[in-house]
């Protein structure tokens, strides 16, 4: 048991958004803590298109995505955020006294006064191949993620991609398989080019069958796989295998979020315009995944969201307490915060 | 304005006059061509706007960069004239273009 975490604001998603967010809460004292599924900060920015120019920050005429992200973990810094990657919020609840405890697919447990959803176009999942009747063999023969490598030992294994999880599964997973196959549309690879050779090795020794393709059908019975149909350039050919591996990408769903009991508006959730709140008070959406009159996904207006969500915490957190607007320029209580005076 | 056509899975034609320089998504999602999703909104970070040129009209079009050729791994029923349609830009040439929407997106 790794007990309770406890923070202020347990911010949902660890984008531009939930960033920014820790800038704004901290001025007003709020300790946040980010908890996201990537690996690491800055959500879609970081997992899509770090390098593609963003044009629209107000100041920046251009900075690639993850030049953002640095400089909203650079500004957020003086706060010292806490951060949980690799983990997504299971569940949510609302404790006697107001306040939530919130649990991850992990099982640690986090209580918080204020809880901000501000997770972009959903959590990162590992996409569903385009093979027709792969879902009654989901989670018995066939694993979107390698989560015990001894779970595949002694099986006729299938990896499905081109990209750095399906090489890397399939060097790492060679030696315990009883036999292994790669198959991937075309002989480029997105992989590591040191991977690409080593498996190109492994197949001239007959250590693994490397076939272009694309999975097309499965056989089996009960959830137990016994085969892949896979076409290929010179037709359709019959893979044996009992354990399928299909690395596909990310995608983004709304998950978990769907349960926590907000009104949801087309996977959205809908916020009032002055406080960001949801039908949940204490439950704040900003960023894209949250919907009002006019919104606009911009990052930007997730910012000004942002903002103003954050004026709302605090008189959550700190109910009676007097909140003086103050301006970083020239307040030195804020400078000292940021740590610049 | 340059004349695109549609043709959706159930064989029902979308014509449709596009400007210049707009993708060839863009103006699907417009005329709301069914079964282009366009989930990434056209970063070519997703391939749920893949298309297939019509033969006729494939070397016009011209071949996927390397990056597009990357995410059309991630498509479903890939054939040499598949190409995700937020890549293809509108223009004079492509006057009078035949795309052919996948059964599903991937």
């Amino acid at each position: 048991m790794s007990g309770i975490t406890k923070t202020d604001v347990l911010i949902v998603g660890a984008g531009p958004v939930g960033l920014f967010a820790v800038f704004e809460l901290g001025l007003l004292d709020l300790k946040c803590h980010l908890i996201d599924i990537l690996d690491r900060p800055g959500g879609q920015c970081a997992e899509l298109y770090p390098e593609k120019p963003i044009y629209d920050i107000p100041g920046w005429p251009s900075i690639s995505a993850q030049g953002l992200v640095d400089k909203l973990m650079e500004q957020a810094a003086p706060f010292k955020p806490d951060f949980t990657f690799n983990r997504m919020v299971s569940a949510l609840e609302r404790r006697e006294d107001g306040s939530f405890r919130l649990t991850t697919d992990e099982n640690e447990v986090f209580e918080a006064k204020v809880v901000v959803i501000a997770a972009g176009g959903g959590s990162f999942q590992p996409k569903r191949p385009p093979i027709p009747g792969i879902e009654p063999y989901e989670g018995t023969s066939v694993f979107y993620l390698v989560r015990r490598m001894e779970d595949f030992r002694g099986h006729d294994l299938l990896i499905v991609g081109g990209g750095d999880s399906a090489l890397d599964w399939t060097l790492n997973l060679q030696p315990i398989a009883k036999s292994i196959t790669l198959v991937h549309r075309r002989p480029e690879f997105r992989a590591a080019p040191d991977s690409v050779n080593k498996m190109y090795a492994l197949q001239e020794t007959k250590h693994l069958d490397f076939q272009i393709g694309q999975v097309s059908g499965l056989k089996g019975t009960d959830g137990q796989l016994s085969g892949a149909i896979v076409k290929g350039p010179d037709g359709d050919v019959e893979i044996a295998c009992t354990r399928l591996l299909p690395f596909f990408g990310l995608t983004m769903k709304l998950g978990p979020i769907a349960d926590w009991g907000l009104n949801l508006d087309e996977n959205l959730i809908p916020v009032d315009t002055e406080k960001f709140e949801t039908s949940e008070p204490g439950i704040f959406a900003i960023g894209d995944i949250n919907t009002y009159p006019g919104k606009l996904k911009l990052i930007l207006s997730g910012f000004h969201e942002a903002a103003l969500m954050a004026q709302a915490a605090k008189r959550i957190v700190s109910p009676g307490e007097r909140i003086v607007f103050q301006y970083t320029t020239s307040s030195s209580s804020l400078q000292k915060k940021l740590g610049v005076n | 304005m340059t004349k695109l056509t549609y043709i959706a899975h159930d064989g029902t034609h979308f014509d449709v006059e596009a400007e210049n320089g707009s993708t060839v998504m863009e103006n699907a999602i417009r005329n709301a061509v069914p079964g282009i999703e366009a989930e990434c909104g056209g970063a070519c970070a997703c391939a749920t706007c893949h298309v297939y040129v019509d033969e006729a009209w494939k070397d016009i079009v011209g071949e996927p960069e390397a990056m597009e050729e990357d995410m059309l791994d991630f498509a479903y029923d890939v054939q040499p004239n598949s190409r995700l349609s937020c890549q293809i830009r509108v223009r004079d040439e492509l006057d009078g273009l035949v795309v052919r929407v996948p059964e599903r997106q991937g």
